[in-house]
């Protein structure tokens, strides 16, 4: 079905059922529309960015996740494919309160309802994503299920639902093959590992400013790693429990000492559950472009984009120092394992969608490698 | 580090009075200052010319100096205060020049004072558009190819390599003036002359134009760690070509993409770190073009801005405040969100909502002017609102601004623009107007593509889209409408909430229909889908917010929580306009205060961005939405509903005439103070004139008519001139003083629904027209009053206009104590007032209007409402007039307050027998200090409108001038409203014949202080005949512009237009009779206009400035601050 230009009275109705039995109406849209019987459930997030849509919508760090945009008009400016963060969207569906009749930017190849549509996604727009929010903030997030089903189906669908609780995400997502990424050519020798856990584009774009970048499966052991003779280790973003991934934290512990080590998102939490820290799921995560972080080597504050549901907790870890703290919540945002020359950061310094304030990160990863 | 401990005193300069360009979002920031500095303990000294403002009120800091902002006054100001530091960054353009010219004139430097917030470096890099262009190109932003110019010749020869079409831009000016577009070499010269003439350092820039390009911009905040944020990103609806003040605009951004944002923002902030802007918010405008991404830099404001204010309520993250706290040492981090109170200020706002401005002009108050919009702004307010979707916001916006529109058309003036045809509307929007929103919405609504609107408007196809969401809905409302008679069995919950949603009002949908709003309202009700309100929270709902400020829509969750006490709603005055503006806005504020002082929960309703009313801390809760029946009844049901203590009532009679209108239709119980049928008694022209009848209190002849015949049969029997004006209108709309027959056909032709006033709603031929005998010569006369339910009375003051009757009094100069009234006189007006005060049973404040002419008092008209003069009267007299109002209103006494101290025990409150109160001191006032009031009018920005006063107001905004006699008062005054009189030098007199004795009294007095007096013929025969030797005889100009000849006994020195020009004259007394077609007057006036000499257009004035002139030659000018006087005055 065409979706563009349609109004709410020619769409027909959708609910959003969260697992505690709390019911939204509204609109189906996306793959809602192709099939009345089709049901979208995972774990319901929201995000508060104003814009980059299709940079959350593609990212694989939110597989598993239903994704509700908290600002009402979602799709306004279309779809660029360059600025998508991964091949397809990565999400279970979206939750939009308005999607626009149709895109409008210079750059717009399609309109936002239509990738997604085009990629099965199941979407429900005209919901009180606001209520959404604030019932999300009060008692955590929680699983969900979109369809034009009875609220009872969906109920049920919400509830069945696994979740991302000790759900390893990342096999799902990370390359099952080694590959060579270039976006800028060579520079200064230096070869990145990167192991990808649902890694970013324009994470690999920023690593490929320092050097070549090889990226690996996330499975990829230690042994290997060390012997590709790479300048530095890249530890991915990625979806899900980090707990549920002790088998990568073991190479990264195997790792750690011998090669310079970054890492961002759930690379910084593995990291961290490589040298003995704890990783907890938050009561609703961070997700936007607007964090203050404060870089507790200076009296600078990073305005962050960040998309996490889990974090790092640290209860006097010798050897660990944390570099980066959250304003807002006291939240571990990066973390130095000053005798293994491995930095991490919780937030994303790629930025994508969110701004550009902590790009040093990578020149800091660049310095750490080139003096080694 | 927090803040500085090595200063300890920091002087704030404020921006003046309310100019177009330059309105109450300057009160907004500098309150907002004032307080934040205030909390941290400084010594805060403060100078605005304003009177009408929160900021100047004694109680918010250390010293108020209600001063002229000129740089003679501020160094007396310095040189008494000595502070430490200036903040230049909070009171608009007004100061952040004042505080260069002091800087250049090394006064700052000569008594040690440190700028703080911007460097004077940093100033001029970003005011001075050579330095910002070349600032800009060394860090790699795009900017608009242009040259400068400080000459004629350097201007053709940029102009010409640049090619066209062309923008020009004056250096250091506010709000556009002399800025504009030429599209060919004709209208370069033009413009070019007189930019080079609008701009005080005469250059101009003139540039590539970029009109139809999308036109954005960042608010942006910096700290002294170097830490930067947005704090909102602003669109623009109107591409550039339209200046950003008379734009519609829309927050946040809604068509870049992530990447083409972050690159505006990395640009923003690249651009206030090398403009320097150490610490505080500036505002960076961007252009963009549609087809390329291509950005370019337009301009910086390195200080809080119109935009920030906008910025401040879209969001919650209140700018100004602090911007005043990282002045003084601060960094981001170290402040709290006031609205979450747990997260710190250095973050980026988000928003789950969208916000719309829109402008509000007063082009029907200008004759002569086109209602074109283009890149000088010409606007005198802005509805702001918000909605969870643009169409809503934008509906919303549509009904706030009260131009008697019930939305984006489904309304009884849509039908103004469906007799034309496409193509005429086509052609009609390729035009910014006003009007231009309107007629998109019929041409979609005709099935007109976006693509073929935006072709002809550069308008944005998203915004045009979303636009055509609301034509969509209105059309499934007509097809719904076909089955009227049963409406409501096909309105189902979800047809009205799709409409409820698209930002439809019951008013809309009542006139589509056919039937009552109240009809609509109650099966909407019915279906369950009622208003739910949301919170302002600067997070998206992520953390619980702590400050309540709500907005209306229509969703599933409504955010308000039980209240605690006993509440009452304040209804505060919309948009600002020519006639009601910020004074209305203080009555409100104050009102808020007062409230909460007395235990109440002040609840305040009020859409206007740029206020102290919709701050969010200044009443309990806040409801951002317009002030509409509709609304007003919604918050009101809302606010009964909210539990413990219950609505006591609602206050209509402080915000001006937009919550008078409402007083009719709100329920009666509710309606606080005086009642809805007093204030009718008051309106109604009949039943007025027979309570005067009754009270024994005269009034000039006159009667009410509904035909041009009735009123020449009114005319015949009272005699000319009259006054002919509506009823139930504010700032003497459409009012007109008329002198012969075929001027009264005229204005009534003008006056009948068909005429400029028909779109407006406040006239019909149900509403009948008054025609009063007007007197001509006689004194008006001003009292503000405040009656308790006992029957007692305070008279705030009584106030003596400079200017005769006739002159609107919110254009009048005036003065208080009264300088010329006589005892007897004043004792009467004190018993009119208590009389009328009594017979409409006033609970509340009182405005009566006189006229005064020998000796015998007539009554023009009384308000039981709070009048434009009333924050006027506060700052004159220390009586807290509006605090003490609002207290009256929610029931105390005049007597309970007296205890309490809210009066003070020297003032006199006439008991309900009319005998004074115990202790009082009588007329303590008129030995010490006199204050003037005087108006400023737009006129500058509108060279072609006449710019005589008369009795339609036409003013945006007053000044106050504070001395120990009238003379240097005005004097000050006229200093402080830019039209500062010289002490020696030319003056130019042409007098109608009435004025000439008064005038030869002048005549005198302006050659005892060695001015040289030219004349023409008629002005200068009479003061030779009378003693007074003209130095020069001119001409007089004729119907065509030319000179009169001279003849054989007559041989003129040119005519004053060349004496103006030749600047030989330094002051020019015209004073014409009635609004005819004197085309000479004329041309003087606008002369004058532009070349910024000063004007004076009546006979009283004209003497006030002689006797000024004469008190400023002899004195000199001394500065107090008003706590000090207020001390005197009271005897504290």
């Amino acid at each position: 079905m065409q979706s563009t230009e349609m109004f709410y009275q020619e769409r027909p109705k959708a609910l959003l059922v969260l697992a505690d039995g709390e019911v939204f109406e509204g609109y189906a849209a996306g793959a809602l529309l192709d099939n009345p019987t089709s049901v979208a459930t995972g774990e319901v997030v929201f995000n508060t960015a104003l814009s980059g849509y299709l940079e959350v919508a593609s990212d694989p760090s939110y597989a598993g996740q239903v994704v509700a945009f908290t600002y009402p008009h979602i799709g306004n400016y279309g779809v660029t494919l360059k600025d998508a963060e991964g091949e397809k969207p990565y999400c279970r569906g979206i939750i939009t309160r308005a999607l626009p009749p149709r895109p409008s930017n210079w750059r717009s190849e399609t309109d936002f309802e239509s990738y997604l549509s085009s990629h099965g996604l199941a979407v429900i727009t005209g919901v009180d994503t606001r209520r959404l929010t604030r019932h999300i903030a009060r008692i955590g997030s929680l699983n969900c299920a979109i369809g034009r089903s009875d609220a009872g189906t969906l109920l049920a669908a919400a509830k069945n639902e696994a979740g991302t609780l000790l759900q390893d995400l990342v096999k799902g997502v990370s390359t099952t093959e080694k590959y060579v990424y270039s976006q800028y050519g060579r520079a200064k020798n230096i070869t990145v590992a990167a192991m990808d856990f649902g890694v970013k584009r324009s994470i690999l774009d920023d690593l490929s400013l320092l050097g070549d970048v090889i990226v690996l499966p996330a499975d990829t052991s230690a042994e290997e790693i060390i012997d590709m003779g790479a300048s530095g280790v890249f530890l991915s973003n990625g979806p899900g429990d980090p707990e549920a991934l002790d088998y990568i934290s073991s190479t990264i512990a195997d790792l750690l000492g011998k090669v310079p080590i970054m890492g961002i998102c759930l690379g910084h939490q593995l990291l961290a559950r490589a040298v003995g820290a704890k990783t907890y799921k938050m009561t609703f995560g961070h997700h936007g472009v607007n964090h203050p972080v404060k870089s507790l080597d200076g009296d600078r504050i990073e305005i962050t984009s960040q998309n996490h549901n889990y974090a790092v907790a640290i209860d006097n870890l010798p050897g660990v120092r944390v570099t980066h703290v959250n304003l807002n919540d006291n939240v571990i945002e990066g973390l130095e394992i000053e005798k293994a020359n491995a930095i991490s950061v919780q937030y994303h310094p790629e930025s994508a969608p969110g701004p550009h304030d902590s790009k040093y990160i990578f020149d800091k990863f660049k310095q750490m490698m080139l003096q080694n | 580090m927090p803040k500085r401990s090595d200063i300890s005193s920091i002087l704030l300069i404020g921006s003046g009075p309310i100019v177009i360009g330059q309105a109450c979002e300057f009160d907004y920031s500098g309150t907002q200052a004032c307080r934040a500095l205030k909390e941290e303990g400084f010594r805060v000294i403060l100078v605005n010319s304003n009177p009408a403002t929160i900021m100047t009120d004694p109680d918010l800091v250390d010293a108020t100096y209600i001063e002229p902002l000129v740089a003679e006054v501020l160094e007396k100001i310095i040189a008494k205060e000595r502070p430490d530091a200036l903040l230049p960054t909070l009171g608009g353009q007004t100061a952040l020049n004042l505080a260069m010219e002091l800087a250049e004139k090394n006064i700052l430097e000569k008594y040690g004072v440190e700028m703080i917030g911007a460097s004077v470096e940093a100033i001029s890099t970003a005011e001075n558009r050579e330095k910002f262009k070349d600032a800009m190109t060394q860090i790699g932003l795009g900017v608009p190819k242009s040259g400068f110019a400080h000459s004629m010749e350097e201007a053709i020869s940029v102009g010409e390599e640049i090619g066209y079409p062309l923008i020009i831009r004056p250096s250091y000016i506010l709000g556009g003036k002399g800025t504009g577009i030429a599209k060919n070499k004709e209208e370069f010269l033009h413009l070019a002359a007189e930019g080079l003439d609008a701009s005080p350092v005469n250059e101009i820039l003139v540039e590539r134009s970029i009109a139809g390009w999308k036109e954005y911009e960042l608010e942006v905040m910096r700290d002294k760690n170097d830490n930067c944020v947005v704090i909102c990103g602003i669109e623009n609806l109107d591409p550039m070509g339209v200046h950003t003040g008379d734009s519609i605009t829309v927050a946040p951004i809604q068509t870049l993409s992530d990447p083409e944002y972050q690159k505006m923002r990395d640009a923003a902030f690249r651009c206030i770190r090398r403009v320097g802007v150490e610490t505080g918010g500036s505002n960076i405008q961007f252009a963009v073009n549609p087809t390329t991404g291509e950005q370019l830099v337009i301009e910086m404001n390195p200080r809080v801005s119109r935009s920030s204010a906008l910025a401040s309520k879209a969001t919650g993250f209140p700018i100004a405040k602090i911007a005043a706290k990282l002045a003084v040492g601060y960094s981001l981090d170290e402040i709290r969100n006031d609205i979450t109170k747990k997260t710190p200020a250095s973050f980026e706002p988000t928003i789950d909502y969208v916000v719309t401005k829109v402008p509000r002009w007063a082009f029907e108050k200008l004759p002569g002017t086109k209602a074109v919009l283009g890149t000088r702004m010409q606007s005198v307010g802005e509805v702001m609102s918000i909605g969870r979707t643009f169409p809503e916001s934008l509906q919303k916006a549509m009904r706030g601004l009260e131009k008697g529109r019930f939305g984006l058309n489904c309304d009884p003036a849509e039908t103004l623009w469906e007799s034309f045809s496409d193509e005429e509307l086509l052609e009609k929007v390729s035009t910014a107007t006003p009007e231009r929103i309107f007629m998109l919405e019929i041409l979609l609504r005709r099935g007109i593509s976006p693509d073929v609107i935006h072709m002809h408007t550069g308008i944005d196809i998203w915004f045009l889209d979303q636009i055509n969401l609301i034509a969509e809905q209105r059309k499934f409302l007509d097809v719904l409408a076909e089955g009227k008679r049963d409406f409501s069995s096909l309105f189902d919950k979800y047809t009205w909430k799709l409409l409820k949603q698209c930002g439809f009002s019951d008013a809309q949908i009542a006139w589509r229909l056919g039937v009552d709003e109240d009809v609509v309202r109650r099966d909407r009700l019915a279906k369950g889908v009622a208003i739910t309100y949301k919170t302002v929270d600067t997070c998206a709902g992520e953390f619980d917010a702590e400050t309540p400020y709500y907005y209306g829509t229509f969703e599933d969750e409504d955010e308000l929580q039980a209240a605690s006490r006993e509440r009452i709603i304040i209804l505060g005055s919309g948009p600002n306009r020519i006639g009601q503006g910020i004074e209305f806005d203080y009555c409100c504020v104050h009102a808020a205060f007062a409230l909460r002082e007395a235990g109440y929960e002040a609840v305040m309703v009020n859409c206007n961005p740029e206020t102290v009313s919709t701050d969010y801390d200044t009443s309990d809760r806040l409801y951002f939405e317009p002030v509409t029946y509709e609304d007003v009844m919604a918050v009101i049901e809302k606010e009964q509903s909210l539990g413990s203590g219950g609505l006591k009532g609602v206050v209509v009679t402080l915000g001006g005439q937009t919550p008078l209108k409402l007083a009719g239709v709100i329920p009666e119980d509710l309606i606080l103070g005086t009642s809805a049928h007093s204030i009718d008694l008051a309106e109604d022209r009949k039943m007025w004139s027979q309570l005067l009848t009754e009270l024994e209190i005269s009034q000039p002849k006159g009667a009410l008519v509904t035909s041009l015949e009735e009123a020449k049969g009114v005319v015949e029997d009272i005699g000319f001139p009259v006054l002919v004006r509506p009823s139930y209108v504010l700032g003497g709309r459409a009012m007109e003083i008329v002198y012969d027959m075929q001027d009264l056909t005229r204005v009534m032709a003008e006056l009948s629904s068909s005429g400029s006033l028909g779109i407006e709603g406040g006239l019909s031929a149900s509403r009948p027209i008054l025609i009063d005998r007007f007197l001509e010569d006689a004194v008006e006369v001003d009292v503000d009053a405040v009656r308790d339910r006992n029957g007692e009375l305070l008279i705030g003051a009584v106030l003596e206009h400079v200017e005769e009757a006739g002159i609107h009094s919110g254009d009048s100069a005036c003065a208080t104590p009264p300088p010329t009234l006589s005892e007897d006189v004043v004792l009467a007006i004190k018993d009119y007032t208590f009389r009328i005060a009594a017979a409409l049973s006033v609970v509340g404040p009182l405005n009566v209007q006189y006229a005064v002419k020998d000796g015998k008092v007539f009554v023009i008209e009384a308000n039981p409402r709070a009048s434009r003069t009333l924050p006027f009267v506060a700052k004159a007299t220390g009586v807290p007039l509006a605090k003490i109002a609002a207290r009256v209103i929610a029931g105390e006494s005049l007597a309970e307050l007296r205890d309490l101290g809210i009066i003070p025990i020297s003032v006199e409150v006439l008991g309900k027998d009319r005998t004074p109160s115990a202790n009082h001191v009588a007329n303590v006032t008129k030995d010490n200090f006199i204050c003037v009031k005087e108006a400023v009018l737009p006129f500058d920005r509108f060279p072609d409108v006449d710019a005589l006063l008369g009795p339609e107001m036409r003013s945006t905004g007053e000044v106050m001038g504070i001395a120990q006699n009238f003379g240097l008062a005005f004097y000050k005054s006229q200093l402080a409203a830019s039209n500062a009189i010289p002490r020696s030098g030319g003056v130019f007199m042409s007098l109608a014949d009435h004025d000439k004795p008064q005038g030869l009294q002048v005549a005198k007095i302006l050659q005892e202080n060695s001015f040289q007096i030219a004349a023409t013929s008629g002005t200068y025969d009479y003061l030779l005949e009378n003693g007074v030797t003209p130095d020069i005889l001119v001409a007089k100009l004729l119907i065509d512009g030319k000179a009169e000849s001279d003849t054989d006994a007559r041989h003129y020195f040119g005519t004053a237009v060349d004496l103006i020009e030749n600047k030989l004259v330094h002051l020019v007394i015209n004073t014409p009779r009635g609004r005819g077609p004197r085309a000479d007057g004329q041309y003087i006036r606008h002369v004058a206009q532009v070349n910024h000499v000063p004007l004076i257009t009546t006979i009283s004035a004209a003497k006030a400035a002689a006797a000024s002139i004469a008190e400023a030659n002899s004195k000199g000018l001394d500065v107090v601050s008003i706590q000090e006087m207020h001390a005197l005055i009271l005897g504290k």
